[in-house]
């Protein structure tokens, strides 16, 4: 029997996602990471992007989608403790697009430094998302 | 005995009144039920983040947080939640009577208080108390946002970080159920010292990018978590506490229309009564 590790993902607002899984890849600040059971101890946040959990069995990959967090990693636990994790399949991508012209145009008028440093990260949470809903598409027609 | 028409005009209005309250508590009844599940959808979070808290404490991280450093008490500051509208029974006043007693404690002692108030009332009374209120968030309305309290918090913890406040406690109302809330205080930073568990042997996390950042970043979210918490439950018994209120309120209003349609009743019946005697005294004088 393959190995396996326990994963749950949560956000301030609900649970997200509990169960096991054989590997686990966020998108760490340093790099993807991938997590496999049996990983060592480790703690770090984690920049916009999605999560990935493959339940393994020949069963789908799950695709979660989170704008930032926290990662934390026990031998046979993995915690996403994220900021908004919301089932990627359930982005809109519409609002997504929205967003991230929204971010472009504020880009643009760079009147203020704050400003310009919230749309950069707007942005970039924008550019996650439209990745995360593709690649779901890419999956489906594959 | 007072007019039948004073009297009618009272149950009219008494009435009227009844309505109302009937209403706030149907309500207060579905937002009560709406505050519960969102209450029990925040609770998976906050058990994780202790969690990882308390795996913390078990390692030996080479790099101590100043939220997790005992220091001496000379300055204390308090989260204070409550809600933005009035009409919930005691709710907000037995918390803020709970209170007044600590403060009155830390007076003695000569510690000085600063609060953060969440919610109208907590500003509306502590703005007349008499405090310093260094930060406050209103108007957050049914569906409280991570967002909106972010920046209420952090000036409180920035506060702590430069050494201005030394202690930093969080009241609110817990929820133990419909009928009961309970007005709680808990220590928020430094981070209470009772999590440490035994220790089984020694280890620490690898951190990435590195221990200061990610504690940083960690325990900063673990208090936002907890006042997110607070903030929801406190919710929950605002519209419980309402529900109950406009209940009590409902059933006075029909006790006394009850009572007064009986007054009315007996007056009018006097008054038919002594018309008969009139007419039948004046028709035997005739």
């Amino acid at each position: 029997m393959a190995m396996t590790i326990h994963v749950d993902i949560v956000s301030a607002e609900g649970e997200i996602f509990s169960g096991v899984a054989e590997m686990v890849y966020a998108p760490a600040v340093m790099g993807e990471v991938g997590i496999a059971p049996r990983h060592t101890p480790l703690v770090t946040q984690l920049k916009p992007g999605e999560v990935r959990v493959d339940t393994g069995s020949g069963k789908d990959i799950q695709h979660f989608y989170v704008s930032g967090g926290i990662l934390e990693i026990q031998p046979h636990v993995v915690t996403v403790l994220a900021d908004t994790a919301i089932r990627a399949a359930d982005l809109d991508e519409a609002a997504a697009q929205e967003a991230k012209r929204r971010a472009e145009e504020a880009m643009a008028d760079r009147s203020a430094e704050f400003e310009y440093a919230k749309a950069q990260s707007e942005l970039a949470e924008a550019v996650a998302q439209l990745r995360a809903i593709e690649r779901i598409r890419k999956g489906k027609r594959g | 005995m007072a007019g039948a028409k004073e009297i009618r005009t009272q149950i009219g209005s008494i009435k009227n009144t009844s309505k109302i309250t009937k209403a706030m508590e149907m309500v207060a009844a579905s937002k009560m039920r709406k505050a519960q599940n969102r209450m029990a959808a925040t609770r998976p979070y906050a058990e994780k983040m202790r969690k990882v808290i308390g795996h913390l404490f078990h390692a030996h991280p080479e790099y101590k947080h100043t939220f997790m450093i005992e220091r001496e008490v000379k300055r204390v500051g308090y989260i204070i939640v409550s809600s933005d509208r009035g009409l919930c029974g005691g709710l907000n006043n037995n918390l803020f009577r709970k209170l007044v007693k600590e403060l009155k404690e830390h007076r003695d002692a000569g510690t000085e208080v600063e609060f953060c108030t969440i919610g109208n009332k907590a500003l509306g009374f502590f703005g007349r108390f008499g405090g310093n209120i260094v930060s406050q968030a209103t108007h957050l309305g049914d569906m409280p946002h991570i967002e909106d309290l972010i920046g209420t918090v952090k000036v409180m913890l920035d506060a702590y970080a430069e050494g201005k406040i030394d202690r930093i406690y969080i009241a609110y109302n817990s929820f133990v159920n419909t009928m009961t809330q309970s007005p709680t205080f808990e220590q928020l930073v430094p981070i209470p010292s009772t999590m440490e568990e035994e220790l089984k042997h020694h280890w620490d996390y690898i951190y990435e990018p590195d221990s200061k950042e990610v504690l940083d970043n960690l325990l900063g979210r673990y208090v936002e978590s907890l006042v997110y918490q607070a903030v929801v439950e406190n919710g929950a018994c605002e519209q419980s506490a309402r529900m109950v209120a406009m209940k009590s309120a409902s059933d006075n209003a029909k006790n006394l229309i009850d009572e007064l349609q009986l007054i009315y009743n007996k007056a009018r019946q006097a008054a038919i009564t002594q018309e008969i005697s009139e007419i039948v005294g004046g028709a035997a004088a005739v």
